[in-house]
């Protein structure tokens, strides 16, 4: 297929629906309502299912109708509505089944504003509903990556029989890129475990209610073994003239963007900075930053937030190296030039510190 | 020689109800369980379990199930269905589950026209979570929240729900009845008959709300909660046809 021309929000669509998704439940709400409205154009024209709910909450319990009886299922929203869908995750996490949901983040808390923010990570990394559970979170940070890292989302979903968040936030849903988009899948597997009424078989049943307090304990560990393979195999990251590098940036998605241009500013200065982008918020790449930090002692973790992502940084390096934090939340997007200020404050500091 | 009586095929042997003594969920388990063999279901059927006392229903029913989040049985069984529409759908919900938190999804599903089947179990407490006050809770009756009985001026009224639901042009067919005695049992599985061929005839959605004891909450034997049924009970919610739509709009 050829490069389009085309906004985050249809790319998460288009690229569902190559990735075998048809069927879409969702809720109306700024900045992600072009995805929506994909959906609504195109699912049916394929022999797919759209449903507009009453509600986000609605709409995910929908997603694990859908989910159980086998199919390939995607919901959206922005901040506020995935709030309203946190139980429901945490019911998908409890049955272990697929499901794609796209957050569109906006600032917050409370109904905050439809401009881009990174105010959710906390919730999408911590499997933000109740109980003990976490959702494999990937953060696109540029329109190609949406399309890319959809697919990886759907196949991961499978994979592992869990619902996989994909975070993005209202400057990646708006921007328009040329993209190019992985083929249409076609003939997935069947699903063994999906309800689909019993036949001449054994009937299946999908609860979450384990009252056994001993069963209870075995199924959250079988959830833990899950998750610990899926911290093995399906961590991603992307680094950026670190070879070289004295400082390191740490930043995802929209803010990743930004601290790549700081960067090359910063290097015509004589600023030896690079980036570690994590890819994948849960798991974070914490082996890879803690390798880094055997000969990096200088970091700088920059977020459209007050601080959530830092936290994991500072997790992973177990004391070593030195953090500094950079945010603007409330939907204040930074520029390069406040990025490149930063990096090079830090880096004299550095150097002053060295002499 | 004539059966007069067999297991039905889609209800487990070998199991201990969690029911208690005269506790409605079992009867109509069973109405359901017959219905789902004699009419043929079963092999398709989906059933979405509450968050209530019949959380535990897979426990009986021999068929594929998956329990909802307390209310939101309409907008799972639209997921299924939606996707798999040569399935059998049915939810089983209570009354706390369908009228109270799950009203949105109730009348949203209603208004869809999903097709679906809701058996819709009114037993006018939460029996559950220790018998607190339901939506459905008569005026005057006590419950572990009402203790002085239902007052309305701080309490509300009882929620007819399915009058509510009825007139809407997507509920194909709408049934009240009450499990009293032996003529009610017969009407439920009459009505829950009906509402199952709604669905089979590719109609739209159909509901019948059964009103059914809670013995153990309402602090009554089983046979006065029968009577309470029809003496009190069935005259806030009058038995009887709320819309039958099979032969065109209303
Ligand atoms: C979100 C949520 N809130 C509260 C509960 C606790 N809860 C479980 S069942 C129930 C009420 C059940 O009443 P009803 O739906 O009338 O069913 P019954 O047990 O009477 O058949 C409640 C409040 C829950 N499981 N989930
Ligand atoms: S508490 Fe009430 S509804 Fe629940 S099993 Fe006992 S009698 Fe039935
Ligand atoms: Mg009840």
């Amino acid at each position: 297929m050829n490069k389009v021309f085309m906004s985050g929000n249809h790319a998460f669509a288009e690229a569902a629906i190559r990735a075998g998704c048809r069927s879409y439940f969702g809720y109306p709400i700024t900045p992600q309502n072009e995805l929506g409205e994909y959906m609504a154009e195109h699912l049916p024209k394929s022999g797919g299912v759209f449903v507009q709910s009453e509600s986000e909450t609605a709409a995910i319990n929908m997603v694990i109708g859908a989910a159980a009886a086998g199919a390939r299922v995607m919901t959206s929203s922005s901040s506020p509505g995935i709030s309203l869908k946190q139980e429901g995750i945490s019911f998908l996490a409890g049955f272990q089944l697929p499901a794609v949901i796209v957050n569109v983040m906006r600032g917050g808390p409370g109904l905050g504003n439809i401009a881009p923010a990174q105010g959710d990570y906390f919730q999408a990394t911590r499997g933000g509903g109740h109980g003990d559970y976490r959702t494999p979170v990937f953060a696109p940070g540029s329109v190609q990556e949406v399309a890319d890292l959809t697919r990886v989302a759907f196949d991961v979903a499978d994979r592992y029989r869990t619902p996989v968040m994909i975070l993005g936030d209202g400057m990646l849903g708006q921007m328009k890129e040329p993209v190019e988009f992985p083929d249409m899948l076609v003939d997935l597997p069947e699903k063994e475990w999906a309800l689909r009424g019993r036949g001449e078989g054994a009937s299946r049943y999908m609860a979450s209610l384990i009252l056994d307090v001993m069963e209870m304990e075995r199924h959250n560990w079988e959830l833990v073994r899950k998750y610990q393979a899926i911290t093995k195999n399906e961590t991603l990251y992307e680094g950026y003239m670190l070879d070289d590098a004295k400082i390191v940036a740490i930043a995802y998605g929209t803010t990743a963007r930004i601290a790549r241009a700081a960067i090359k500013r910063v290097r015509k200065e004589g600023v030896p900075a690079g980036l570690l982008r994590p890819i994948t918020l849960w798991p974070f790449p914490k082996e890879p930053l803690q390798e880094l930090a055997r000969r990096i002692e200088d970091f700088v973790v920059f977020e459209m937030s007050t601080g959530q992502m830092v936290e994991d940084v500072l997790l992973s390096l177990e004391g070593r190296g030195r953090v500094a934090f950079h945010g603007r939340p409330g939907g204040v997007v930074p520029t390069p030039v406040e990025f490149s200020r930063i990096l090079y404050r830090e880096y004299q500091r550095q150097v002053k510190s060295e002499k | 020689m004539k059966l007069l009586n067999k297991w039905p095929s889609y209800y487990k042997k070998d199991v201990v109800t969690h029911y208690c003594p005269g506790c409605g969920h079992g009867i109509v388990h069973r109405i359901v369980a017959e219905l789902l063999e004699e009419m043929d279901l079963g092999k398709r059927a989906v059933c979405v379990n509450p968050a209530g006392c019949a959380v535990l229903a897979y426990k009986y029913f021999d068929i594929d199930m998956i329990e909802s989040a307390h209310g939101r049985g309409t907008a799972i069984a639209t997921g299924v269905k939606r996707v798999k529409p040569e399935l059998f759908v049915f939810t089983y919900q209570g009354d706390g589950d369908l009228s109270a938190i799950g009203t949105a999804e109730t009348i949203h599903s209603a208004n869809r026209g999903e097709h679906i089947t809701v058996i819709f179990i009114n037993n006018a407490v939460y029996g559950m979570t220790g018998g607190q006050m339901a939506p459905t809770t008569l005026l005057g009756q006590r419950t572990t929240t009402t203790l002085g009985g239902r007052n309305p001026k701080f309490d509300g009224y009882p929620l007819h729900i399915t009058d509510m639901i009825a007139p809407l042009p997507g509920v194909i067919y709408a049934e009240r009845t009450a499990i009293n005695g032996p003529a009610g049992i017969q009407r439920t599985k009459k009505a829950i008959q009906a509402a199952f061929q709604v669905q089979v005839d590719g109609l739209g959605y159909s509901i019948v709300e059964v009103l059914s004891a809670c013995p153990t909450n309402w602090k009554m034997t089983p046979e006065e909660s029968f009577k309470w049924i029809t003496e009190v009970m069935a005259k806030e919610y009058v038995p009887g046809v709320l819309t039958d739509k099979r032969g065109g709009p209303a």
